[in-house]
């Protein structure tokens, strides 16, 4: 993967997959401290201690079930070579809240990439899940809830030109008012 | 807080959907599902599902529902697209790059006739 909004987009999947009504994408960067720290948290099936640890790594995955893959592994990696971690917190029945840090100046960090496009797919793609996009970059904020949108729409499907500029738009805009530039 | 503009915007765009929806014959739901598991992103799924999201906004194609699925098991024909035209059965194609989404879109989702040399068998 070439973008942090890549792996955001596959940590993501195991959300959908966990059949989680609600996911929440947390994004926040600080100069300061040196630190870049994403989070994607949901409300899906959760999971035994047992299997966190196992999903971590990649060589004792089971196929069996769906959820496993290389996807956690591969952000883990990219996350440590960047002297930053991988954390994953867990309940069965509760969710999963998984966070990785990076430092942010690390020459290794991938860029965070398009992650307009990441959310609007996301919210696209899986409708029927309530998704919540937390940007923060040293004090400024950015939030997009597609709640307020899908209530107004009342059943519109979003994959409709005009709603697609629209959600584009929203997101795009609200990401380059506070981001700071990258390469 | 989350930072919704204009509220009226979305209206419009609802009202003006909906009269369209009234326009538009029954001839079956039109729906594109794009594979995103992690072997779908590795390969670029999401320069696939973009390009195709872009191609409806660009072409202001209403009436497709686009979605997304995860790995389906054949990770090396990835970026795979599936179309389904109503109760037609699903059609999978393979390594999907931005060029044969929109051949996809006007030929198959659009005028009704597989793009055979892309299909894939699963």
């Amino acid at each position: 993967m070439k973008e942090l909004s890549l792996h955001l987009m596959d940590i993501s999947e195991n959300s959908i997959n966990a059949n989680a009504s609600h996911v929440t994408i947390s994004i926040d960067e600080n100069t300061l401290e040196d630190r870049l720290t994403m989070s994607v948290k949901d409300n899906g099936n959760g999971m035994t201690p047992d299997m966190t640890q196992k999903i971590i790594d990649p060589f004792t995955t089971s196929r069996t079930t769906r959820k496993v893959g290389l996807g956690i592994p591969l952000l883990k990696a990219a996350a440590e070579m960047c002297n930053g971690f991988l954390k994953i917190s867990s309940q069965p029945g509760e969710g999963t809240e998984l966070i990785a840090q990076f430092q942010r100046s690390h020459i290794d960090r991938m860029p965070l990439g398009d992650m307009a496009g990441t959310i609007l797919h996301l919210v696209v793609g899986s409708p029927a899940t309530h998704w919540t996009f937390k940007y923060k970059v040293n004090d400024a904020n950015f939030e997009f809830d597609d709640q307020i949108i899908k209530a107004e729409l009342d059943g519109i499907p979003l994959s409709e030109p005009m709603v697609l500029s629209f959600i584009r738009n929203e997101i795009t805009n609200g990401i380059k008012n506070i981001s700071i530039n990258e390469y | 807080m989350p930072t919704i503009k204009s509220i009226d915007d979305l209206k419009k765009i609802r009202e003006e959907a909906l009269k369209k929806q009234e326009m538009k014959s029954a001839s079956g739901q039109k729906q594109i599902i794009v594979g995103m598991g992690t072997c779908g992103i590795a390969a670029g799924a999401r320069d696939t599902m973009k390009a195709i999201l872009e191609k409806i906004e660009k072409d202001n194609l209403s009436g497709i529902i686009v979605t997304q699925t995860g790995c389906i098991g054949v990770c090396e024909m990835e970026p795979i697209v599936q179309v389904q035209i109503g109760d037609a059965p699903k059609v999978t194609y393979g390594k999907v790059t931005k060029d044969i989404v929109a051949r996809i879109v006007d030929e198959h989702v659009l005028a009704g006739s597989i793009v055979k040399e892309h299909m894939v068998n699963i």
